[in-house]
C-alpha cells in the first residue's frame, strides 16, 4: 500500500474548524480512507468535538453521534448492540463499522472505566484514542498521558509522573486486536485501519497526536515532531492479535538493526513543552532518565529479537 | 384487567400473574419489543434486569442485554442505541439515576425516544435501600417525562404507553417510570399480561425525529452557539407541553385497544363534591386514598388527586381541581433543602391567582419511614383547620434513643477538642 493507493474519497470535508497543523484531522482523514463510507462515528468531547466544525455545519461526512466525555466505550456498545439487532432483521446491505473517537483525556482518565467495560464484553466496534498527550481542547492541562517532564499548564515545571500506557492495558484485556499509529506512517496507520475493519470484537488504535499549539512547535512540524517520536523510540508502533505483538514500520527498523535509534534530545529539542530541560541551563538528569527508559527498552527488543533469529536458526538447520 | 368488558367487546387478556412490581417493568419491556436493554444493577432494581437477562437469554425476547459496567455507561448505551433507531430500555434508582444525571440531560436534548425505569430510593449518606423521592425529584429538570405509579397493573401499562407517549412525533423525548422501592418493587400483586397483539396494535414500531443514517450522514449533537441554543431547549419545552395532549391520548387509546386505565395527568378519587383535598404521588398517594374515607367519615367532604404525570406538570388540571377548594395538604416524599417539598412550592405555584385554597404541606415518608394513614388523617385536619405552620411541616420526624446516643457521644468529643 502506497499513498498513492488510497481512496480519492474524502469523508473528512475541507473547511474544518481545526487548529493548523492538527493531528487530529489528518487522522481523522486517514482512518475515514480506511475504513468507508460504510461507518457510524461516534465522537466524545475532544478536539474533535471542535475541529468537526459548529451547528449547523460539519466537516465529517459520516452518520455522527457526538457523546459526553466518558462515555466513548459505552455509547459504542450501544450502537453495535443495535446495529447486530438491525442486522438480524436485514437491515443492512452491509454491517456498519461502528467507529468511536476519543482523545486521550476520554480515554486514559475519564472514559477508562466505560472503555474497559466495553472490551471486557468484547463490543463489536474499533475505538480510536488519537493521543496529544494532554487536555488540547481546554488548553493543554497534564493528562494521565502526557509523558514524564513535559510542561503544560497544570504543570509548569514539567510533570513529575511517568505516562500510563493504554495500550499496553487494552492488551490486558484481551481484546482481539491492538496497534499504535503514527502521523508520519500513514501507510502503517491505514494497513491497521483496514485490519482492524475485518475483525470482529473490540480494536483499539492509539494515534500519536502531536499538538503544534500544546506541545508548542511550528504548525508545519507536525508530521516531523510525529517521526522523530518515532525515531527516538518516545513513541512505539506495533500491533497485537493472537497474543503476539509485531512491531512495525519505524519501530520495527529499528528493533530489526536497519536503522539507529536517534539520541531522545532531538524530539526534545523539536518542541516547547521540553524547553526547560536545555534553558537557561541543561537538566542533565531529567534527559537522562528519559534516554535510560527508552534505550533499556529498544536493548531488551533487539535482544529478543536477535535471539529469535538464532532460535529460528537452530529450528530450520537440518545439520543440527 | 380493570376493563374486560368494555364498548361490548371482550378484551382478551393472555394471562395473569401474580409478581413483583420488578417483574412487571420487565414484561412492560418484554410486550413493548425492546431491542436493547443497558442496565447495572442496584437495590432495589435488581429483579427488573434478572428477568429482562433470563427472557433474553431463554430466547422469549428478540433483544441485545449489554450488562455495562455502570450507570452513566447504562445511559450512553440507551442513547447510542436509540439514536441508531432501535427502541431501548434501562432500569435503575438512587444513585444510579444520580450517577447517569449527566446523560439524562444529554438523552433528552439530543432528542431521543427511549424509556427508563426508575425505583424511588433514598440517597445516601448514610445507606439507605428504602423507598422516597430525592432521587427523581433531583432529576427534574432533564427534559425527562416522569410518571409515577401507584399500583402493580399501573407499572407494566405505563412502560408500554411510555414507549407510545416518548416516540410520538409531537414529543420525541424521553420517559421515566417511576414506582417505590420495595412498597411495589419487591411486593407481589395480581396484574393481568395483555396480549401480544393488542400491545402491537397500540404501538406501532419504533419511530423516532432522527436517527445515524448511512444514507444521509448528519452530525447531532456538535458545539452549538448562543445564536442557535435557546430554540432547542425551547423546541423542549413545546415538547413537553406536547406531551400533556399525548399523555392522556395515550391513556385513552390505551384503555380502548389494550384495557386497563390509570387516570392520566393525574387521578382523582372522590374529588366531584370535594371542598378539601389531599395531594400526594405513587404509594403514598395508596395511603392518602385510606385517609380520604376517613376524613370523609369524619365529616369532611375530602378527595385526592393523584399526580400521575410529575413532567409535564399538571398545572391546568389543578388549577381546575383545586381552586374551588377551601383547603388541600400536598404530601411531600422530598426535600428541597432550604426551601420546602418540591410537590407543595409547585402546587402552589399552579394554583396561584386562581380561587383562594388554602395550600400546606407536609413532608414525610423520608427513607422509607412507614407512613400510617392516621398520620395523614391527623395532619390534613390540623391543616384544613388552619392549624397546620407555614411551610413544609415534618409531622413524622422525632429524636429517638439511638439520635440521643449520638447527639450525647458527639457533646463529649466537642468537649474533649475544646469546640465550643
Amino acid at each position: 500500500m502506497r499513498l498513492r493507493d488510497f481512496p480519492e474519497e474524502e469523508l473528512f470535508l475541507q473547511g474544518s474548524a481545526a487548529c493548523q497543523g492538527c493531528p487530529g484531522s489528518a487522522a481523522l482523514r486517514v482512518a475515514f480512507k480506511a475504513l468507508g463510507r460504510n461507518t457510524v462515528l461516534c465522537v466524545i468531547a475532544s478536539c474533535t468535538s471542535v475541529l468537526q466544525s459548529p451547528y449547523p455545519v460539519s466537516a465529517l461526512n459520516l452518520p455522527t453521534l457526538n457523546m459526553a466525555f466518558a462515555t466513548g466505550g459505552a455509547t459504542g456498545s450501544g450502537m453495535a448492540a443495535a446495529a447486530e439487532r438491525l442486522a438480524a432483521r436485514g437491515k443492512f446491505r452491509e454491517k456498519p463499522t461502528i467507529l468511536v473517537w476519543a482523545g486521550d483525556g476520554g480515554t486514559y482518565d475519564i472514559g477508562i472505566q466505560a472503555l474497559s467495560g466495553a472490551a471486557e464484553r468484547n463490543a463489536d466496534f474499533i475505538y480510536v484514542c488519537y493521543n496529544n498527550e494532554a487536555y488540547s481542547n481546554t488548553g493543554t492541562q497534564r493528562s494521565g498521558a502526557t509523558p514524564y517532564a513535559a510542561w503544560t499548564t497544570n504543570t509548569t515545571k514539567g510533570k513529575e509522573e511517568w505516562r500510563k500506557d493504554v495500550a499496553q492495558i487494552m492488551i490486558a484485556h484481551g481484546i482481539p486486536y491492538v496497534a499504535t499509529a503514527s502521523l508520519a506512517y500513514p501507510t502503517d496507520m491505514f494497513r491497521k485501519f483496514a485490519k482492524a475493519k475485518e475483525v470482529k470484537g473490540t480494536r483499539y488504535i492509539e494515534i500519536q497526536a502531536p499538538c503544534p499549539p500544546g506541545w508548542k512547535f511550528p504548525s508545519a512540524h507536525t508530521v516531523k515532531v510525529a517521526r522523530l517520536a518515532v525515531q527516538t523510540g518516545m513513541w512505539m508502533l506495533y500491533e497485537h492479535e493472537n497474543g503476539k505483538t509485531t512491531y512495525t514500520a519505524g519501530t520495527q527498523r529499528i528493533i530489526q538493526g536497519q536503522a539507529k535509534l536517534l539520541p531522545v534530545e532531538e524530539y526534545l529539542k523539536a518542541q516547547g513543552r521540553f524547553r526547560h530541560l536545555f534553558h537557561p541551563e541543561r537538566d542533565e538528569e531529567r534527559i537522562a532518565a528519559i534516554q535510560k527508559r527508552i534505550s533499556g527498552l529498544f536493548e531488551a527488543l533487539q535482544f529478543t529479537h536477535k535471539m529469535k533469529e538464532h532460535l529460528m536458526d537452530i529450528e530450520i538447520s537440518p545439520r543440527l | 384487567m380493570k376493563t374486560i368488558q368494555e364498548h361490548g367487546e371482550e378484551k382478551r387478556v393472555r394471562m395473569r400473574l401474580v409478581e413483583t412490581g420488578n417483574h412487571v417493568a420487565a414484561w412492560g419491556a418484554r410486550l413493548a419489543r425492546v431491542e436493547v436493554v443497558s442496565a447495572y444493577p442496584i437495590t432495589p432494581q435488581t429483579q427488573v434486569i434478572e428477568e429482562i437477562s433470563r427472557f433474553v437469554a431463554e430466547g422469549e425476547m428478540e433483544c441485545e442485554y449489554i450488562p455495562v459496567e455502570s450507570e452513566h455507561s447504562a445511559m450512553a448505551a440507551m442513547i447510542g442505541a436509540a439514536a441508531m433507531g432501535v427502541r431501548a430500555f434501562s432500569a435503575t434508582s438512587s444513585h444510579g439515576l444520580a450517577y447517569m444525571h449527566e446523560l439524562l440531560h444529554w438523552a433528552a436534548a439530543i432528542r431521543l425516544p427511549m424509556v427508563m425505569v426508575n425505583v424511588n430510593r433514598a440517597l445516601g449518606p448514610g445507606w439507605n435501600i428504602w423507598c422516597d423521592h430525592q432521587d427523581t425529584m433531583a432529576a427534574r429538570d432533564t427534559g425527562w417525562i416522569q410518571l409515577y405509579c401507584s399500583d402493580h397493573q399501573e407499572i407494566l401499562d405505563t412502560v408500554i404507553q411510555a414507549y407510545r407517549i416518548s416516540e410520538d412525533p409531537r414529543v420525541i423525548l424521553p420517559v421515566m417510570v417511576c414506582y417505590d422501592a420495595f412498597v411495589m418493587s419487591h411486593t407481589y400483586m395480581q396484574v393481568e399480561i395483555p396480549e401480544q397483539e393488542a400491545v402491537d396494535r397500540f404501538l406501532p414500531p419504533f419511530r423516532s425525529l432522527w436517527k445515524l443514517d448511512l444514507e444521509r450522514p448528519f452530525t447531532h449533537g456538535s458545539v452549538i452557539y448562543p445564536d442557535d441554543y435557546e430554540e432547542v431547549r425551547f423546541s423542549m419545552q413545546r415538547a413537553m407541553d406536547n406531551a400533556r395532549r399525548v399523555i392522556v391520548e395515550a391513556a385513552g387509546e390505551y384503555r380502548e385497544l389494550v384495557g386497563g386505565y390509570h387516570g392520566e395527568l393525574v387521578e382523582a378519587y372522590r374529588m366531584e363534591d370535594a371542598e378539601y383535598a389531599l395531594l400526594a404521588m405513587g404509594t403514598l398517594a395508596s395511603e392518602c386514598r385510606v385517609a380520604v374515607d376517613v376524613l370523609r367519615e369524619r365529616g369532611y367532604p375530602c378527595g385526592l388527586v393523584r399526580i400521575r404525570s410529575y413532567r409535564p406538570f399538571p398545572a391546568a388540571e389543578l388549577r381546575e381541581l383545586l381552586s374551588p377548594l377551601r383547603a388541600a395538604l400536598v404530601v411531600d416524599r422530598a426535600v428541597s433543602f432550604g426551601m420546602e417539598g418540591p410537590l407543595f412550592s409547585e402546587v402552589k405555584a399552579a394554583v396561584y391567582g386562581s380561587g383562594n385554597p388554602s395550600i400546606h404541606g407536609i413532608i414525610t415518608g423520608l427513607g422509607g419511614r412507614d407512613v400510617p394513614y392516621d398520620l395523614l388523617v391527623e395532619n390534613a385536619e390540623a391543616a384544613f383547620k388552619g392549624r397546620l405552620p407555614a411551610g413544609s411541616y415534618w409531622p413524622s420526624v422525632r429524636l429517638n434513643e439511638h439520635h440521643r446516643l449520638v447527639k450525647r457521644s458527639l457533646e463529649e468529643y466537642w468537649r474533649k477538642e475544646g469546640v465550643r
